[in-house]
This record gives structure tokens, sequence and C-alpha cells, in this order.
């Protein structure tokens, strides 16, 4: 999808919105440890920082019950409380994350049960997108923005619908949404995000050379992407999850009028409250049934 | 009876002789029921009009009771008796309507014609262009309606989108005034006789009635009543006349001794307070100079001075005069105004003249309601002497335009779908608890702070294998789906097989929509049209087949994996649809015993 090119004062600067994933039960059964991904995320975001003297960096943290924004490149508060061995940006950030940390595990309510429980990826879309709104309007020179998605947990389908609506309102914007999927299997959303919105989905094979991954596929800059090759998945998992139970399904019923999916026969549509056509088969079968009785 | 149904007590019988059973006959816009009153006898039914050929009745005058006979295409007949007369006439009356609503015309026992009416030669006409212009449809319209799998009219219920545009297109039209000055049309002068003739057509008059209020007021109060028509007309030529004689003085003569013509002679009042009521409203914010003078009616040539020499007119004749202007004005400011009659009502002036009426009465009041506030209005907005938002800059964000995309576009990417694999297989995890997972992430943040990042971040050997790792499936997956991005798996096939794939998916997507359409089977014709359907699947199937083993020796090797990825799902739609068709058919088979077309 090709660049904005009005709205900035160098092809080159960019925004990135980090979604780092923090749900704690996919990072106690990955195999990637956490304190390995972290740092090789922060090397990654240095150096993002490091390409363009004007490059903005955003992370939010995509967390089990909440989503926060942990760092800020562009905000004065970076005061420097080094101790040596971290530099500010570090330091910031580990803090902050840790806090949110303790705030997420405050909210929670109850164990999740069976399967891997999902992160609020559409929150963290949502807010990455809202940030984004603001850089736009907040003067005629804004750099280039694309979200990154680290994600590793399973797509919930509960999300389905508001993950959509966030990826089609940054295919409006022409904000790319790339991803890097750390988890075991493919994520459907993910990969339909960055079909739709002309970003990138990888899942690396080496997980212990996610740095390297990182930076050579992702810290390209927009209007560089013209130019360079990057690499391209074989398909996309398309298939949608149903709006009455949020199961993922390959057949089902929709709304002709606002194409609401349902995997079963409705009388009405939940999204529209459009009536759908009576099945005929209800007043047939009825009257079949009534006549079946004085005929035996 | 408006509403729509109707009930009557009736006795049903199934012949002239039989003594009928007694009940309730209820009739509604789509079928018919019949109760019977002892709920235990087995002769209630439905039946709906579309099955219902013909109807008869017995006579008012005759001694036989009154009766009804609605015989089905299968060729029952259906006799009701009713309690008089009246009950059968409002009955007969509905079933007719109903009838006619259902479009019955008298059928072989076929019931294929499932659309109610007929399409009329205008909708055929369309479609034949349709399908000529689209060879798509074409294929599709041949393939499946020339074999007999889906009929026409089932063609075309899913494309009423394309019919309708240009039906709408066709027929709202309505034509406007001429711009030819059609009042202006010399009359025939004949010499010999010494007679002029004007010819007067219901648009002339039309015309005039627009362009000349104070005629056509004249012409309200005056015929029938104290002239007739031809009188009219005939002083309304012969003020024409006067008029083209250029002869103001006998223009004036005249007008003293006749009334009427003077009214035809004159400047038209009307038209004058209309102008008058106009300047009045015009915005002076946005024309300054609107005044007086601008109403043309009163001054000929708006005052302007043709070559120089001041006309002395003589003040007395002066109203006489008319020039060609004026009557130009006029007439464009009718043309340019619309016209509000449609043609039909041009047949003659009598018409013409209330069509015209009734047009200028709704315009009247609508007017008078706007002056009221149009003033008010003005006054407002000349205070503030608003800028102009037509002329600024757009402040929009560029915005991506709403892009729908061609289905065929995603062909190539359902592939993904052939993975069936269900993802959401619950990965065994031991049970951790919320605060256990929470601390270990915790610890993991503890332990950077305190060791810092890795140095190296990572290993150069777990670098270099990644890089080459990537450039080997960037450089592959650019062999293989070539150097732009946006081209497809299907470009790399020869056309043929592309074409014929992209056929077959087309026809396909279509059979499938039907097929799925017409479930729950509820009637015979559903169930015929399910099994024409089915039919027809599981020849596209064989022929799938047919093709991934030709491609087995033409193709090279990574076309025709890429090929049967390609057909997979196609295969695995259709399968799905035949498989459910079983399933359903077992079902009633179970359900029904007897009756295996489950027609009801």
């Amino acid at each position: 999808m090709a660049s904005v090119p009005s709205k900035l004062y160098s092809d080159d600067v960019s925004l990135v919105m980090v979604l780092l994933d923090t749900n704690p039960f996919f990072w106690t059964t990955s195999s990637l440890p956490f304190s390995q991904f972290l740092s090789q995320v922060l090397a990654f975001l240095n150096s993002i920082l490091l390409l363009n003297q004007l490059n903005q960096v955003v992370v939010i943290a995509t967390g089990y019950n909440s989503c926060d924004y942990i760092y800020d490149s562009s905000s004065a508060t970076n005061q420097s409380s080094e101790d040596g061995r971290l530099p500010a940006l570090y330091s910031n950030l580990l803090q902050k994350l840790e806090e949110f940390i303790i705030r997420d595990e405050k909210l929670a309510k109850e164990e999740p049960r069976g399967k891997i429980a999902s992160s609020l990826l559409s929150g963290s879309l949502s807010m990455a997108l809202c940030y984004i709104q603001r850089v736009f309007r907040s003067g005629p020179l804004n750099p280039q923005p694309r979200i990154l998605c680290l994600q590793g947990s399973p797509d919930g389908p509960e999300q389905y619908v508001a993950v959509m609506n966030a990826i089609f309102s940054a295919q409006r914007s022409m904000v790319p949404i790339d991803s890097c999927y750390v988890g075991a299997h493919n994520s459907a959303f993910l990969q339909q995000a960055s079909y739709i919105t002309g970003g990138v989905y990888v899942k690396p094979q080496h997980l212990d050379g996610l740095f390297q991954y990182l930076v050579t596929v992702f810290a390209a800059d927009l209007h560089s992407r013209n130019f360079i090759q990057l690499p391209r998945p074989a398909g996309v998992d398309f298939r949608a999850s149903c709006f009455c139970h949020k199961t993922t399904i390959d057949m089902g019923y929709i709304c002709s009028v606002c194409l609401s999916i349902f995997c079963k026969h409705h009388k009405k549509c939940s999204t529209c409250g459009s009536v759908f056509g009576q099945a005929q088969s209800d007043n047939t079968s009825a009257s079949d049934r009534k006549r079946k009785a004085p005929e035996t | 009876m408006a509403s729509g149904q109707v009930t009557k007590r009736v006795k049903y019988k199934t012949s002239v002789k039989d003594p009928g059973t007694p009940g309730r006959l209820l009739l509604t816009m789509e079928k018919l029921a019949f109760r019977p009153n002892n709920p235990n006898s087995a002769s209630k039914f439905d039946m709906e009009f579309r099955y219902i050929k013909n109807h008869k009745y017995t006579k008012e005058g005759s001694n036989k009771a009154p009766m009804l006979n609605l015989t089905s295409n299968q060729g029952v007949s259906y006799i009701f008796e009713f309690e008089n007369y009246n009950d059968l006439q409002v009955c007969k009356e509905f079933v007719g309507k109903a009838l006619s609503k259902s479009g019955e015309t008298p059928k072989p026992a076929d019931t294929s014609q499932s659309l109610s009416e007929q399409p009329s030669t205008e909708e055929l006409l369309l479609r034949m262009n349709l399908l000529r212009e689209n060879s798509e449809l074409q294929k599709l319209h041949k393939r499946f309606v020339s074999d007999g799998v889906l009929t026409d009219a089932e063609f075309w219920a899913t494309r009423k989108k394309l019919l309708s545009g240009d039906l709408s297109r066709k027929s709202k039209q309505r034509v406007g005034l001429k711009s030819v000055m059609l009042s202006d049309s010399k009359p025939l002068i004949d010499g010999r006789t010494n007679k002029v003739t004007f010819n007067l057509t219901p648009e002339i008059v039309r015309e005039i009635f627009a362009e000349k209020p104070a005629v056509h007021q004249a012409y309200l109060n005056v015929v029938p009543n104290k002239m007739t028509d031809k009188d009219f007309w005939t002083k309304y030529c012969r003020a024409e006349y006067l008029h083209h004689s250029k002869n103001a003085h006998a223009a004036a003569a005249e007008a003293a001794e006749d009334e009427e013509l003077a009214l035809f002679l004159k400047p038209d009042d009307i038209l004058a307070s209309e102008t008058r009521r106009k300047i009045r409203c015009v915005d002076p914010t946005l024309d300054m100079e609107a005044d007086q003078g601008d109403d043309y009616t009163h001054l000929p040539d708006h005052g302007i001075v043709r070559d120089g020499s001041k006309e002395i007119t003589d003040s007395q004749n002066e109203p006489y005069m008319r020039t060609l202007l004026q009557d130009l004005n006029r007439h464009s400011a009718v043309v340019l105004e619309g016209t509000a009659i449609d043609d039909e009502q041009l047949k003659d002036t009598q018409t013409v003249a209330e069509a015209l009426i009734q047009s200028k009465q709704g315009h009247k009041t609508a007017n008078e309601e706007d002056d009221g506030n149009a003033s008010q209005e003005k006054l407002n907005r000349i205070s503030k002497m608003m800028e102009i938002e037509d002329l600024q800059g757009s402040n929009d964000l560029p915005l991506a335009p709403l892009c729908i995309k061609d289905p065929r576009d995603y062909f190539d990417s359902q592939q993904a779908c052939a993975f069936k694999t269900s993802r959401d297989t619950t990965i065994g995890t031991e049970a951790v608890s919320t605060r256990e997972a929470y601390g270990s992430l915790r610890d993991s943040i503890s332990q950077i702070k305190v060791m810092g990042l890795n140095d190296p971040i990572i290993k150069p050997e777990v670098a270099m294998k990644v890089l080459s790792v990537l450039t080997h499936n960037i450089s592959s997956t650019k062999y293989h789906l070539g150097k732009n991005p946006r081209e497809s798996v299907l470009d790399g096939f020869p056309n043929k097989i592309k074409e014929d794939l992209l056929h077959h998916w087309m026809s396909i997507e279509e059979l499938l929509r039907h097929y799925w359409s017409s479930y729950p089977v509820t009637t015979a014709y559903l169930y015929a049209k399910v099994n024409r359907l089915k039919d027809a699947m599981s020849k596209i199937d064989s022929q799938l087949q047919v093709i991934l083993a030709e491609m087995k020796e033409s193709v090279q090797s990574d076309l025709r994996n890429q090929l049967t990825l390609l057909i997979r799902p196609m295969q695995q739609a259709l399968e799905a649809a035949m498989q459910h068709h079983d399933a359903d058919l077992q079902k009633r088979l179970a359900k029904s015993g007897e009756r295996p077309n489950g027609y009801v």
C-alpha cells in the first residue's frame, strides 16, 4: 500500500506503535522466556530510534485484563534514571511495565480454564489507532505511523468484531499493521490484519534470533518498503468467528443487511435487528404434524 | 373487502353431489385454507393460489346453490358452497384478485414457474442486452439455463440489481418543454379570402397558459360559463394578430371596445406582481443592484434605446406594445422552470388549464410560507456576511477510498482454508495459577533490570541462520509468485487453464448460492430444483477431477501443486453441499415414510 506522501517532513521518518503482549499465562508456557524476548525487543526499539533522529516509538502493553501505554519516546519526562547498567530508555520502560503488570494482576477476576487465554489485542489496537489519530491532527508535519504487534497469545474469537473494526479503520487511515507472532500456531486475526492493511506478517522459526527478524523485516520505514522485498506469507486464513457463540466457523448464515455472521439459524439479527424471512418449514411442519394425528 | 384476507362459512365438497363438510374458508392473497368445524375431520387443507388453475362459480340468477369451484393444476377440484350469493361474490372477487396477482396462466403440470410474473418484453430485452454485453454472464447462462439446471427466472432472480438499474433509468424521464416558442408560430394568412388561420394544439395552449398567467386566469373565469372555448381562442388569436401587425393604434382602438381583448393586449398583471414578489426575495448580499429596473415586463427592451434616438411613444398606446425580447425572456423563464404536467394531460385545453392551476396552487402555498421566513433569514444573513464555504480548501485527512474487492482476488488465498486442522486445540497446560503467572513475569523483568540486556543480543551464528532463512524465503516466493507482489498464483497458469478454473469457480458459486437458498425444502418445486442442482454439482465435481488428472501430466510440478491447492476448496465446498443433500434426503425418508417427495 502506498504511503501517505503529503504529511511528512522527511520520507523516512516513522512512528512505530509497538503492541507488546504481556499475557502471563502465555509467557509461562512459551518456549521463549520472557526475559530473552524483552531484551531483544528493547534492543530493537533502540535501533529504530537510532535510524532517524525524528523517529518515534510508543509502546503499549497488551495485558490479560487491561492495556496501557508503557513508553513514549517523544514525551519530555524521560529523565535519566540511569543506574549505570541500563540507559534511560530501558529503565523507564521496565519500570512502567512492572507497574502495569501489578495493576493488571489486581484486575484479575477468574482463572483461565483449559486453553491459553487470549490477551486484549483489540484494546491495544484501538489505543494505538487513537494515538495515531491524535498525531495526525497535531499539525501539518507528521511522521509516518505504523503498528507493530508482537503477539504470542492465541486469538480470542470474542474479540473478532472489535479486531476487524480496528483493522478496517487502520486500512482507512492507511496505517499498516505488521505482526510478528511468537506463539505456537498461526494467528488468523493478525494474518488478516496484515493482509488487509498492507503490512507484513512473520512467524519466526528461530525464536532465539528474534532480534534479527525484527531488525531485518520490521525496521524498514514505509517509504523504503516500496523498494525493499519483504517476506510474504503463502496464504491467509480468512475464517471468521460467529457473532453468537464466538466460535470460528467456515460455513454459516449471514445477515444481508449488516453482514453479521451466525452459526445457527436465527429469527432476528442481533446486530441490526432485521427480521429474517420466516423459514416456511415452521408452518408446514406444524401442520404436517397435526395432520398426521388423525390419519394414524 | 379491503383487508388482505377473507373468512367465510362454507361447505367443502369434492363433487357437486357431495353433501359437503361444513367449515370455514380462509382466503389470503397467497393461499386458501379450509378448516372443518369438526376438528377430527380429515378434510382440512391448505392450498396456495399458485397451484390453482381455474375458478368457476354458479351464476346468481340460477336456481343452484352459490358455489365456487377451484381447480388446481393437478386436476383436483375443490368446491365450496356458500351460504348466500353475497358471500360468493366477495370470495369470487377475492379469488380473482389473488389469482391475477399470482399471475396464473393455465400452465401444464410442470410447476417450474416459481416467480409470480412473466417478465415483460422490456425486461426480456434488457436481459438479452446484458447477456450480450457480459460474456461471463453469458457463459454462465448458457451452462445452466440451457441445460435446464436452473430456470431463466431463477438465474435472473439474484441479478435484479443489474436489471432494475436499466429499467429505472428509462421509465422516470419526463419530457421537458420545447425551447422553440410554439406560441409564436405564424398563422396562415389567406390573402384571397382574407382569413387568418391559427393552429392551436394542446402543447401550444400549455405554453400560452404557462407564459401568460393572465390569459390562463381569464380562461378559467370565462370558459365554459360566458364564452365557449372556440370564441375565447378566436379573441386571443385576434389579439395576437394585432400584436403582430405592430399597429399600436389599432390595438388600442380595439381594446377600447372589447374588454377581454384588452386583457390579451395589455401587459400581464399577474406576471407583473409575481415578478415584483421575486425581486423582493432577491438576496442583496449577492446581487446588489436588484431593483425596479429588473422588472423586464414593463420596459420594452429593458429601457435600452436601440438606435440612440428616443422613440416618442404615445403614452396611451404604450401598454399595447410588446417586444420580441419580452416574449423571449418570458418563454425562457418558463422553459427553465420546467413543466409540471405530463404529456398525457395534454388532451384538450380544459384539462391543460386545470392541470396548470393545480400545479400552481402547490407552488403558491410553498412560496407564501417561504416568503415569511425568507425575509427574516435574509436579515440574519446580511448581518453575518458569512464567508463562502465552497471556496475554502478542504481540511480532510487523506483517506483511503473504500475498496471492496472482487472475490476473485481472494481466490488463490483460499488455499489456507484447506488446512482444516482446528486451531483451537487445547494445549495441555498445567493449571498455572494467576499469581504464579504474574509472579514469574515480574521476576523476568527484575532479572533484566539486574542483569541488563544480553551481550551480545544474539549470537552471530543464529543471526546468520535467520538472515539466510529470510533471504531464501523471500527469493523463493519471489521466484514462485513473481516480482509483482499483487500478482496472483493464477497468472502463472496458461490462459486456458486459468479461464477454465475461473469459469468453474463462478459456476460453483452460482450453483451453491441457489442450492443453499433452497433449503429448507418445503415444496415439490424446491425439491426438484435441489435435485437438479445436485446433479449439476456432481457433474462439475467430476469435471474438476478430470482437470486434476489431466494436469498431472501436462503442467510443471510446482504448478501442479498450486493447482491442487486451488481446486481443493472448490471440491470441498461441493462435497459439503452434496453431503448435506444426502443427509437431508435420509432425514426426509425416515420422517415421512410413504411420501418420499416431501410434498405437503
